[in-house]
Order: structure tokens, then sequence, then C-alpha cells
């Protein structure tokens, strides 16, 4: 028998903000659950399965599965734990899709949630490397992103305005987006006075720290037209997590045929060859992104395609990836308005359903059809997915 | 407290509790630590299969899913691969202590290694650096090295 | 369920401490053992997953520290934190999706952190964890809970860990092999009342890997396939309070699934073998109820009968259990590993003749709160 083909069917998110002091950990999950079940006319009852993801040391919670019981309704229920780092909200997505696309489970709920509020992210986020080598000098996500940036800058040219660009194009969004935690309307001045916190990345480059959560309900093709909305289906998904130490994803740049960001590249070939993605721009309709700073709205854009190598300057200052170009990145905003890590990557997969479903609100593409979402994290590793309204004709996994 | 009585929202302090680890270097890690401490010099380890030296050592070539074994020293010398300034603060986990900044970050890679390592660069004007550029470690003095990635102070910018 | 096998698996010797060994090279010795079992190489795998725990490992992504050593270069990769059990089950989904096979590891070094640390922080942080209370007091509320329900006594768990440690002289990977009596575990000192030393699974190290294929990849393997006939799993209150601590509801909820997937209506007439959670002694006579294997109650007397001996009628944990090798999330797949070594024939001195189908257990968090249940048998 084949594989299930996979359908959203329902999308929960809460407010995301700086720290919302007003729930707590299980309570926040509670809310992005009950407004997914809201929005699939469902109860906990109907649920067959949860996979549940977040990063442990953030909250200082083990076995947050077992712990959140009461808000992610698994009482009594099948539910597992998925965790990544960065990309544990896309993680928990596919998880969650492979579960349906087994045929082992029909209505299956995904939940990504952070309260970064309550550590501190830059400690917790060293943690997550290795304690002899990476460790003693490490400066967190902004430091290794920052080596990054850097080299970006050396080998293309690109400037510290062009990556100013994309954190005005990704802000300015957010004020559509009634759910985004950072919301302002800046410009590339504005990006550019702010103080750099690891050259030549500024605060104005970084996402922030937030506190949130998303759930999302998977459901097989079996039922998944039994729903209001029409489901937004998985066409399909694949990672890589190359590497297992901060340096060595410049070293993949040498080997294999390895370039910019080979983990990201190489997901890449597999999953368009999958779909039958060969022109990107003209062929996704939107895209929601996990671009954790500026200069990844740059480099990340040729890793996926959508440009040649140093080509993505020119091409975001086209409009062409605002509202209104050929292909818009971040309708919602993105992660440089609102970062819950354990949501992040969810969020991104929930909102590019919301667009193909033409229910993104204020934030809707016209016509949006077919969508790339992606999850970023760990060692500079990728996940991808495509999601689009037109129901595939088999599972193409 | 009084202002806590006020507070609409209370918050559950975790406090001073840690977790205290202690992580195997493996068999490889302990001779790399090890020769730093000793003797101020860099090993490498190979792949029997592509041949490429791995600095960070570790036991599995991932691309050929080969186990390596060969130790092959390295220079403490290297070249210059990307860099940044940190600037903001930030209290390190490692040591509970505000890691001092303004400092110089960098990915090197030693001559004779094919991977790169991550370490300090004692500069902190990004104008001053640039990739290629060549660069040396600067061991902590003899007696106080203890067999860790801080036995190596920082690498030196190397300025003809 | 269609037809999906386990056709490789591999263990490292269990220990309380493997100082030479990084994580990573555990994993890759556990991966490394798999493959050669199935007789394919890394080239022949499809997909990975592994299997950590952030806390235990003291890294807030644990599984980077394994990505060269799982040997997912270049493949779809994912990691599900918890027992080898669920992460098992997530492999199996992945293959049911379509993927030919999956190379699945999990791994545990329990010698680098302070386990009761660790176990405090599964407690909730407003409610329960300045208690102190942490697995072993834990378990022993419910230890007293079902023992004082059902008039099963100490002596009763005792002869569950001479049973185990018993078995596990039998098994070559085990880590405490031992030659006790009801007496000596009686006679060991008190952890918390009415859990004693002799009572609880060690700190260990370990890791361990299995290969799982399609039906249609199951053929290209040299030795046998071992069929998963069901799977079940499901998750109980999180607060102890609210929960009944002398039943096992999550079990029966896992079991009855596995069960109904396997065609399983009579498990003490149709199982052969069982391999289940022991992390304390207790545990085993309360899962064994929750499998069904006897009446509630009932297992102290069973136990003592010796029809979970190795010569009895339904051998149980005749690899030592994890009351002998505790590296916990392993411990989980090391149960289903021995089923499948039980059902190949493949078990050395520890061998029960005839298994045909055997059921494997696995816990996640505190008093077994989320349980998973494997059915495996040598028919597709």
């Amino acid at each position: 028998m084949a594989a299930k083909r996979v359908g959203i069917v329902g999308v929960g998110m809460t407010l995301q903000s700086s720290a919302r002091r007003d729930v707590y950990g299980i309570e926040l999950i509670n809310e992005a659950v009950r407004a997914a079940l809201d929005d699939a006319r469902m109860t906990r009852k109907d649920i067959d399965a949860i996979v549940i993801g977040n990063m442990d040391h953030f909250e200082g919670i083990n076995y947050v599965d077992t712990w959140s019981v009461d808000g992610s309704g698994a009482l009594g229920k099948p539910i597992m734990k998925m965790t990544t780092g960065g990309t544990t909200g896309s993680t928990v997505a596919m998880g969650a899709y492979y579960h349906v696309a087994s045929g082992m489970f029909d209505r299956v709920l995904a939940i990504g949630w952070e309260k970064n509020s309550e550590s501190d992210t830059t400690g917790a986020i060293i943690t997550a490397f290795d304690p002899f080598w990476d460790r003693p000098t490490f400066g967190g996500a902004v430091a290794g992103l920052a080596l990054e940036a850097t080299q970006y800058m050396a080998e293309t040219g690109a400037t510290e305005e062009d990556a100013a660009y994309v954190a005005v194009r990704d802000r300015k969004n957010a004020l559509n987006n009634p759910y985004a935690h950072l919301r302002m309307e800046l410009n590339i001045e504005a990006i550019m006075g702010t103080p750099y916190l690891a050259w030549p990345v500024k605060l104005g480059d970084m996402c922030p720290r937030t506190d949130g959560a998303c759930a999302v309900v998977f459901a097989s093709e079996d039922i998944a037209g039994d729903f209001p909305n029409a489901p937004a289906w998985v066409h399909g998904v694949a990672d890589r997590h190359l590497w297992a130490y901060t340096s060595d994803p410049y070293v993949n740049q040498h080997v294999k045929g390895g370039t910019w960001f080979p983990a990201m590249e190489r997901a890449t070939a597999e999953l368009y060859g999958k779909v039958g993605i060969t022109d990107p721009l003209e062929q996704f309709d939107v895209a929601e992104l996990y671009l954790p700073y500026s200069f990844a709205g740059l480099r990340y854009m040729e890793s996926l395609g959508f440009c040649e190598r140093a080509g993505a300057p020119a091409l975001v200052r086209s409009g062409a990836t605002d509202m209104g170009g050929k292909c818009p990145v971040n309708p919602s905003g993105g992660v440089l308005s609102s970062n819950a890590i354990g949501a992040t990557g969810l969020l991104r997969v929930a909102e590019a359903a919301l667009q193909v479903q033409g229910r993104a609100g204020d934030r809707q593409v016209p016509g949006a059809s077919l969508a790339l979402a992606t999850g970023f994290g760990g060692c500079y590793w990728s996940d991808e997915l495509v999601i689009g309204i037109e129901k595939p004709e088999r599972n193409r996994g | 407290m009084a202002d806590d009585k006020k507070r609409m929202y209370l918050a559950i302090e975790s406090g001073e509790s840690a977790q205290p680890f202690r992580w195997s270097a493996g068999t490889y890690g302990s001779k790399f630590l090890t020769e730093i401490r000793d003797n101020k010099k860099f090993w490498g380890i190979k792949c029997p299969e592509c041949g490429r030296v791995y600095v960070p050592i570790r036991s599995v070539c991932g691309p050929c899913y080969r186990e390596m074994t060969e130790l092959v020293p390295v220079s403490d010398e290297g070249t210059l691969i990307t860099f940044s300034v940190v600037s903001f603060g930030f209290v390190d986990p490692s040591t509970g202590l505000q890691r001092p900044v303004p400092y110089g970050y960098a990915v090197i890679q030693l001559d004779g290694a094919d991977s790169y390592l991550i370490h300090f660069i004692d500069e902190t004007d990004p104008e001053k650096m640039k990739a290629g550029m060549r660069v040396r470690a600067v061991f902590e003095e003899d007696g106080k090295r203890t067999g860790s990635m801080m036995d190596i102070k920082h690498f030196e910018l190397i300025r003809e | 369920m269609e037809p999906v096998a386990i056709v490789g698996v591999g263990m490292t010797e269990v220990k309380r401490e493997r100082a030479a060994d990084t994580v990573a090279d555990l994993v890759f010795e556990a991966c490394t053992k798999a493959l050669a079992d199935s007789g394919m190489g890394i080239d022949d795998i499809d997909i990975v997953l592994t299997g950590s725990n952030d806390f235990f490992d003291g890294r807030t992504i644990s599984s980077m520290a394994v990505m060269d050593a799982c040997g997912s270069y270049d493949k779809n990769v994912s990691t599900v934190e918890g027992d080898g059990t669920f992460g098992a089950a997530h492999a199996v989904m992945r293959v049911l999706a379509g993927w030919g096979t999956c190379l699945y590891c999990v791994h545990h070094k329990g010698s680098e952190s302070v386990m009761p640390l660790i176990t405090n922080a599964m407690f909730d942080p407003l409610y329960e964890r300045f208690l102190g209370i942490e697995a072993v007091t834990a378990s022993a509320l419910q230890a007293r809970a079902y023992m004082d329900r059902y008039g099963v006594t100490e002596q009763q768990c005792a002869a569950v860990s001479v049973k185990n440690h018993g078995n596990a002289r039998l098994n070559p990977v085990a880590q405490m092999p031992l030659e006790i009596t009801v007496d000596d575990v009686m006679a060991s000192p008190y952890l918390a009342d009415p859990i004693k030393l002799l009572d609880c699974g060690p700190i260990s190290d370990g890791a361990s890997a299995v290969v799982i294929a399609s039906a249609d990849r199951a053929k290209d393997v040299s030795g046998r396939p071992v069929w998963v006939k069901g799977i079940g799993y499901s998750c109980d209150a999180f607060h102890l309070g609210d929960r009944d601590l002398s039943k096992v509801d999550a079990l029966q909820a896992a079991a009855k699934k596995a069960y109904g997937d396997a065609g399983i209506t009579d498990p003490s007439g149709q199982v052969d073998l069982a391999e289940v959670n022991d992390a304390f002694s207790y545990m085993e006579l309360m899962s064994l109820e929750g499998l069904g294997f006897c009446e509630r109650g009932g297992a102290g007397a069973l136990t003592e009968s010796g029809a979970t001996a190795l010569g009895g009628k339904l051998p149980v944990n005749a690899s030592g259990g994890c009351i002998s090798s505790n590296p916990v999330l392993v411990t989980g797949l090391n149960s289903i590993i021995e089923c499948v070594l039980q059902v190949r024939g493949d078990a050395g001195d520890h061998q029960v003749e005839g298994v045909g189908t055997a059921v494997a257990q696995g816990v996640n968090g505190p008093c077994g709160q989320s349980q998973c249940v494997w059915v495996l048998g040598g028919d597709a």
C-alpha cells in the first residue's frame, strides 16, 4: 500500500511576545492547541496522536511530552517528543506528517513552543555545542551567524545595507500579522544605526527572543475532506543535518561538491526533484523561510535556488520578494519578527498552509497556491517542506 | 520584595542550582588536549578513505562513514577563513561569568588540516582583518595549561 | 499494519562508565554492528533516526554530537527525544511512509551527569521540583501504592531482582550479572522505602541501533528478518496526584493497541517471551499485569512460581532487563533487540526455546507515565 497523502486541516498560534507572563508553559501550549482544534472544528477526542517539540534547556523541563499533557491534550493518547534545536518546529511538522503518511494515524497534532523569556537564550544556545571544541569560545547564535555573514560579504561583495533591506521587509510585513512579536516599520538607515552585536551583525539584523506556541493538525487523505477548511497538502519534505561542530559547515563548502550551505542545497535538490520544482521564483507563490537574521535572507535565497550565487542582493532589492512581488518571502514577518524557537519552524509551515488556503488575512498573498516553508538550526541544518492547495497525485515523500 | 508582592505574575527562580557534567573526551580528543597541554602541539585525525585531516578531532568521517585512527601532526599556524568581533555582553554558561567583550572570533584552518577550528583572535577591529590572513596559536603559559581548548589563549594575526 | 521488519541489530556492551568513549563513539559502534548484522552498508540505508535526551547529555541539541557517527551524512535524518521504543516506532512510520530502510540509533551516558538532578527536572518547577523528588523517590511512592493495594511483598519484588540479575550472567553485554538471593536484596540498604539498592537499575553507559526495512527491502538481507506485528503507545496524567499510581492505564492502552494490531487476544497463551521495564523491581510486576499476563496484583505470585524464569512458561527479561543494564532511552530499544535475537534464535546462552512471538515495552516520564508496547514475530 502506498503512503497516505497528508493535508493540513487546522492551524493555531498564540500571540508571540517577549514575555508571556500571563501564561504558564502548559497553558501557552494549550492556547495554541485549542486554537488549532477550533480551526479544524475538532475536539481533543478526535486527535489520534501528538508530536511535541521545544528545546529543553530554554525552559529547564526534562520530558516535556509527559509534563505538558494537560496542555497538549495527550492524556490517554500516543505522544512523542521530537527535538533538533532550531529546526525543532519543522522537525515536529515532518514528524507529524510521517505519523499520518505511514497510515498508522489519521489525525495528528503537531505542537511547537518555547518560552525564551524563562532562560538566557545565548547561554542555552552555547550549551548546544560541543563542550570540548566549541563551547569555550562560542558566542551563541549571534556570533556564529556573524562568521557566516562576514564570509558572505567577503565573497560576494554584498553590503550590510543589502542585509538591512531584508530586515526592513520582514518587519514591515509583520505589521499585517496580529500574532507577530515585533511589528515595526523601519528603514535601512534605522537598521544601520543599531549597535553591532557581533560585527557585521547589528541588533536590527537579529531575530528577537520570543514566547509563543503553534499547533497544526495533519490529516490523512482518507478524511482530510471532512474539515471546514480545504486541506493544505504536503507535497514533499526533505532535510539534511550535516556535521557536528560549529566550524564544520565552512568545511562543507570544500567537500563533495559543496558550496554555500550544503545542508540546505542538498535538501533543496532532493525536495525540488521530488516535487518538480525547477524555477522556485516562478513556481512558488510565497515562501515562509526560517531566516534568523537578515543576512540569511540573502545567502539562503541562493542555496534555495531563487537566484545565482551572489545574486541575492539584486533579487531582494528588485522587490521580487516583497509583498506584491513575484514570490513574497515571509508575509508573516518571519523569524526576524517572532522567534519562539521551538515554535518557529512550525509557524513557517502553518503560515504556508494559511497562504495556500487563502486564509492569511491581511498578510495574504492573493491567489497563492504553492508555498515553500523551511526550518534552520543546529549546525547549519536545513528542513524544507512544500505545501500546496492542489492535491498531489500521490505521496511523493 | 515589596515590589514582588505587587506583581501580578509571579515567577519561580531556579536559583543557583546547577547540573554538573563530566563529558568523556574520547581516545583521540584526550590525545589532542594532552598534546596541547604538555607539548603545545596540534594533532589532527586522518580519514583512511578520503584522506581529509580533521581538527577538531572526531572518530568518524561523516561523508565516508569510516572510523579514523591515524593521528597526524598539524601546524600551530594557519589561515583566517572568516571572523567576527563580538561586542554584545553575555554570560558564558561554562564559567558563569560575563564573557569580556569586545573580542575577535574566527574560523581558522590550521596548516595540514582540512577542517576548521573556531577560536578567539587578538584583533577587535574588523577593518584590520581579512579572510586569507595568516594566524598563529598563542598558548597559555607553562604550568597553567589544564587540558582544554582554553590552553590556547587565542590566535594572533601574523603581522608581517 | 503493513509488514515491516527489523533486519539488523547492534548493541554496545553496557558498562557503568565507558570513559574512553564519547557518545559518538558509542553510536558508531552500535550502528556499525547493526549494519554488519543486516549485511547492509551505509549506502543501503535510506533514512536515519537518532534518539537522545538533552538533559542527560548536557547538550542542548544532543543529536548534534552524533551526526557524523550515525551515518546520516547526506540523508534525511531526525531525532526522537525519549525511549528507544518510541524512536523505533517513529522509524517504523518512516518506513511505512515509503522509505525502504531506516537506521535508528539511541545513546545514553549516565556516567556523564548526576542522575537525581536530571530526573528531578522531569517534575514540575512550580509545584513539585523543590521537594527534591526524582526517579527513585517518585517510584517509591508508586511501589508503596501498588504493594499496599494488592498485598505484594518486598520479597516478591526482590525475586524479580534475583531472577533478572541471574539472567544477566548469561548475557555478555549486560552490566550487572549477579548471583544473589532474595535475602541479599532484602539486606541491601533502603534508598526510599520500599525500594532498596538491589531493587534498582544501575547507572549505565551504552548505545544500540537497529535497521528497520520494508517487506520489499527485507528480502535483500542476509539474515532472518523479524517482523513488527504491532505497536501501541499511550500517555497517562502527569501529576502523580492525578493518577492512581497502583495502576498502569497507559500500559494497558498501549498493549490493547499493539495486541489488536498483532491479533493477540490471549497474551499469556500467545506470547512466548517478554522484555519489560524493570528499572525498579516492582515495575516488572506492574508491567506484567498491565500487559495482561496475569490478574492485577497477581504478578508477585506469578514470579515466585517460576513462570517468568528462563525455563518458565513465559520468560521475562531473559536479557537481564534494565535492572542489570540501565542506559536510559537505550533500554527500550534493547528490549526490542532482545526480542529480535530470541525470535531469530540468536540469543546465545540466554536463548529461550521456540520463541515465535515476543513483547517489548518501554517507558517515558515519571512512574511509567508514557508507555510503548511492541509485538514482534518470526512471520510476516
